[in-house]
């Protein structure tokens, strides 16, 4: 069963918004839709794209400020021509908590 | 042997189980029954007929005295239980009086969420929850000129203003999100139902915060937002929210989380003690819709009675309704991987109805304006119907089965007779129908019979719909370049409707433009919004979201995810004391890169995106400003020294460079804007390839327009020359402003400038001196409204602090 963590209230992230989460393996993008789903996903693709939490959302979609890749937030997969996926992560709401898989933010590497 | 049974809470579950029970085992149980309100089951949802006045209390009650009796039950109504004992078996009334049961079932429902704002305890502070709010809300329709404020723009609160509404109230919704019912409605019907209630003379505030409930000798008076806006109000309704009832549980020591634990039976971990309802957490879930409770009545019923049977949570399709709004939603309509929408959109009749797809099958529906096949989706949600036979129509319901396709056309089809399609030359949607029937069948033909789009023909795409709509098949559509996919619109278009239909909002136009996705694209938003921004200085409010991110945090992301920080300096001219501030700003903030750009004024490259506002606010304490280096909006104004130091100069064009800065800075535009003013024709300042360029001569000031140094290169046309620096102001304003209010997104004015020509801007800005001096207005009029500086709100006021933060940090939490 998957630990959660709590990282704050779902009301410090605006609908259409993103914020980062700092984790020793680098940086989580944590994005609110319109909708108000809550996703999780790398704040980078290596080389390829990213910061991401700094995309325009549209649906369930963000568009990378670099170069215009869109990536699905659900599956962190590339959409269109181009090919890559970002890692994503468990992450859930309850009453206004946003939880975070605790493997997502867990010092040691060797825990995935 | 008959057991006692003691029911605590009476209402629509305790109701409902009752029921069942008698129906399986009528003497099985001596039930006594307890109820916090002094009254026994009614159905609580049809508080809202009540409070409207459709309804009376009685017609809604549905368990009466007489059926208590008839059945044998013993009702403690307003009596409350303070007390369970476990070991005992009994339960204590507040009253101090013990009562012993063979089986307990804990019916307490819910508790509406009380904000802990200051003033929440004063008098007039209510929730909307049970007949006595009801009735202080029906009381407070026979006071002359009440008013009301209602916290929540879910289902609850709007019933209740709509309620108010009804009774003479003046009602203003408070809403903490950017739409009303955001759980239940995405942004396009949240729009709709806005607007519908504005119609209905209900007050609407959505993104709004509140700070404080204000009152007078202890009774509330008005609500304080964090804006600093106070409304005032004889009533407060609270309706934010349910939290489940479980206080007494706890007490009484049974495993309880977000409700009271229980199993598939309805027991809660202590084997002779049931609990159904809002109060109960069953599997993680916890519940607000009668159709799950009811499910659970009819499972305790039977466990009470020693028959088999488990609670299953189906996965419910839900629809609700808001008094006197044509509104609709079931299922699930959030996006997510391998959903597809099928959307459909009646501007004129203000319809809009969405539906989710998964694997062939609607899993969502929201309609707005127009209901009537609502329940024919609900079922096909319900029955999980194959859909992929009839998937091509389906939108259009049952009876259009096999129907015609959307017409693309329709946003045009709609407009008003009346309304201006030729800005140029006045001609309305009526004289250009009136042509097209007089004999013109093509563009040039409505050119030359009415004179629509024969000046800068940024209408002609809306007059080629015209024709579409008036001839039908028999005219055939140029091509258009549409904005993207989400619409079949052009740039031109939109620009024209947003004015033409007064389109204020993101979501509105969306709507009212027959768009074809639900919110959408990081392509249109942008262009969206800036012409909104153009359109409706003062009133429309700036959306972020749609901005990117250069303009969204006001600095320039680097491909290192670091920012750059330039700020501006006005002409080109700095001081001894700026650049200290800079240098100390540098040094401070481990700024890696200070270069001098090519517009005069100095990077700071290689700024963490959390030191912005600090930086800001170091380089705001000496002077400066944001220099607006990432916007597509005014840039920078370059000059030389002109008189005041060149031998050649032949007027002051770093001081003239610098009045322009000054009244344009601030400014957005389709695209970045540069300019710069030379002092004589050596033209050091290189104006000849700005967007505005100025060569000072002897005589005068010569305007030149449409340069550019960039993946085109293209030298400056001649618009006029001027003899004095005022109208050289003047006129750089006004043809600004003509830019900033027919150029299409991401165009800059030299590419407008071919499609518009040369002699039409002329005639506009320079042989029209009543226009002229019209757009300067107009510019002036918007400069009011955006030069705010950026760097400043955020630096010292904290204005989008989300936008630099992280919201949590593990590196550093280890590292303590």
């Amino acid at each position: 069963m998957t630990d959660f963590i709590d990282i704050g209230s779902i009301n410090e992230i605006p609908l259409r918004g993103a914020r980062l989460v700092r984790t020793h393996r680098g940086d989580i993008a944590i994005f609110r839709t319109a909708t108000g789903n809550v996703y999780a996903l790398d704040e980078y693709l290596p080389g390829k794209a990213g910061p991401l939490s700094n995309g325009i959302q549209h649906d369930e979609k963000v568009t990378d400020p670099m170069y215009n890749w869109v990536f699905d937030l659900a599956t962190g997969e590339a959409q269109g021509a181009d090919e890559g996926k970002v890692e994503t992560y468990d992450i859930k709401c309850e009453d206004d908590r946003i939880l975070i898989s605790a493997t997502a933010v867990s010092q040691s590497v060797a825990a995935e | 042997m008959t057991q006692k049974l003691i029911i605590i809470g009476a209402g629509m579950a305790a109701g409902r189980a009752l029921e069942h029970l008698f129906e399986a085992a009528p003497d099985a149980y001596d039930v006594t029954l307890f109820n916090a309100e002094p009254r026994g089951t009614y159905n609580r949802i049809m508080l809202s007929p009540v409070l409207s006045g459709d309804k009376s209390f009685d017609e809604i009650v549905t368990h009466t005295a007489e059926w208590y009796e008839e059945n044998g039950v013993t009702t403690r109504f307003g009596e409350k239980v303070a007390k369970i004992d476990r070991i005992a078996q009994t339960v204590t009334s507040d009253i101090g009086e013990v009562l012993s049961y063979d089986k307990l079932i804990i019916a307490t429902g819910s508790n509406p969420f009380i904000i802990p704002l200051p003033g929440h305890d004063l008098d007039g502070v209510i929730a909307y929850r049970d007949l006595e709010d009801t009735n202080a809300m029906i009381s407070l329709g026979e006071v002359p000129n009440a008013k009301a404020v209602v916290i929540g723009g879910g289902l609850l609160g709007l019933e209740a203003a709509a309620g108010l509404a009804l009774r003479g109230v003046g009602v203003t919704v408070v809403h903490i999100m950017g739409h009303l019912m955001e759980r239940q409605l995405d942004e396009a019907a949240g729009y709709l139902l806005r607007k519908a209630l504005l119609d209905k003379g209900i007050t609407v505030k959505c993104s709004a915060n509140s700070k404080e409930i204000l009152g007078e000798n202890g009774k509330v008076k008005a609500l304080l937002l964090d804006d600093g806006t106070e409304l005032p109000c004889d009533l407060l309704v609270m309706a934010v929210g349910i939290r489940p009832s479980i206080v007494l549980a706890a007490e009484a020591g049974l495993a309880t989380g977000r409700g009271i634990h229980v199993d598939d039976q309805m027991v809660t971990s202590d084997p002779n003690i049931l609990s159904l309802g809002e109060c109960v957490e069953h599997n993680g879930d916890v519940f607000g819709l009668v159709a799950p409770i009811y499910d659970q009545a009819k499972v305790l019923a039977k466990t009470l009675v020693g028959v088999d049977a488990a609670f299953v949570n189906k996965e419910v399709a839900t629809k609700l309704k808001v008094t006197g709004c044509d509104l609709f939603s079931a299922g699930d309509f959030a996006e997510a991987d391998g959903r597809e929408d099928i959307v459909y959109r009646d501007p004129a009749r203000g319809v809009y109805k969405r539906l989710v797809i998964e694997d062939n099958r609607i899993v969502g529906a929201v309609m707005y304006g127009d209901t009537a096949d609502g329940n024919w989706f609900f079922g096909l949600i319900k029955d999980k119907e194959d859909i992929s036979e009839m998937r091509d129509t389906l939108i259009f319901g049952p009876a259009f089965q096999g129907g015609s396709p959307l017409d693309p056309m329709a946003a045009v089809a709609a407009l008003p007779d009346d309304t201006e399609i030729c800005g140029c030359n006045g001609i309305s949607k009526a004289q250009i129908v009136a042509a097209i029937n007089d004999g013109a069948h093509s563009l040039d033909d409505v050119k030359a019979i009415s004179k629509a789009g024969s000046s800068c023909g940024s209408c002609l795409g809306l007059v080629g719909d015209l024709l579409g709509v008036t001839l039908g098949d028999d005219f055939k559509m140029p091509e258009k370049e549409v904005v993207c996919k989400c619409t079949d619109l052009s740039h031109d278009d939109v620009r024209k409707l947003i004015v033409a239909k007064e389109l204020k909002s993101i979501p509105q136009a969306m709507q009212e433009l027959d768009w074809k996705t639900t919110c959408g694209c990081h392509v249109c938003r942008p262009a969206l919004n800036y012409y909104m921004v153009a359109a409706w200085p003062g009133e429309y409010e700036d959306d972020g979201k749609s901005r990117f991110i250069n303009e969204r945090v006001h600095a320039n992301i680097q491909k290192d995810g670091t920012y750059s920080v330039v700020p501006r300096m006005l002409g080109g001219i700095t001081t001894p004391d700026e650049l200290r501030a800079i240098a100390d700003a540098a040094d401070k903030f481990d700024v890696p890169t200070v270069k001098v750009t090519g517009g005069q004024r100095i990077d700071l490259l290689g700024v963490k995106k959390e030191d912005l506002p600090a930086i800001w606010y170091d380089l705001g304490k000496a002077g400066m400003m944001s220099g607006q280096a990432y916007a597509k909006g005014l840039r920078t104004v370059k000059t030389c020294v002109g008189s005041e130091h060149c031998r050649f100069g032949t007027q002051d064009s770093t001081g003239l460079g610098i009045k322009i800065e000054e009244a344009m800075w601030g400014a957005w535009s389709p695209h970045k804007f540069k300019l710069a003013v030379s002092g004589c024709p050596r033209n050091c300042a290189e104006a000849t390839c700005k967007d505005l360029g100025i060569i000072c001569v002897d005589s005068g000031y010569q305007i030149l327009v449409g340069g550019a140094a960039g993946l085109d290169l293209r030298e400056t046309d001649l618009l006029v020359q001027v003899a004095t620096e005022e109208e050289a102001i003047e006129v750089s304003c006004a043809f600004y402003q003509l830019y900033r209010e027919g150029a299409q997104y991401l165009h800059r004015p030299y590419k407008w400038i071919a499609k518009v020509g040369l002699d039409w801007v002329k005639e506009q800005v320079v042989d029209d001196l009543e226009n002229r001096k019209a757009l300067a207005e107009r510019f002036h009029y918007s400069q009011k409204f955006y030069q705010i500086d950026p760097w400043a709100e955020r630096a010292k006021q904290g204005k989008d602090a989300h936008e630099f933060a992280p919201i949590a940090d593990f590196t550093k939490v280890a590292a303590e």
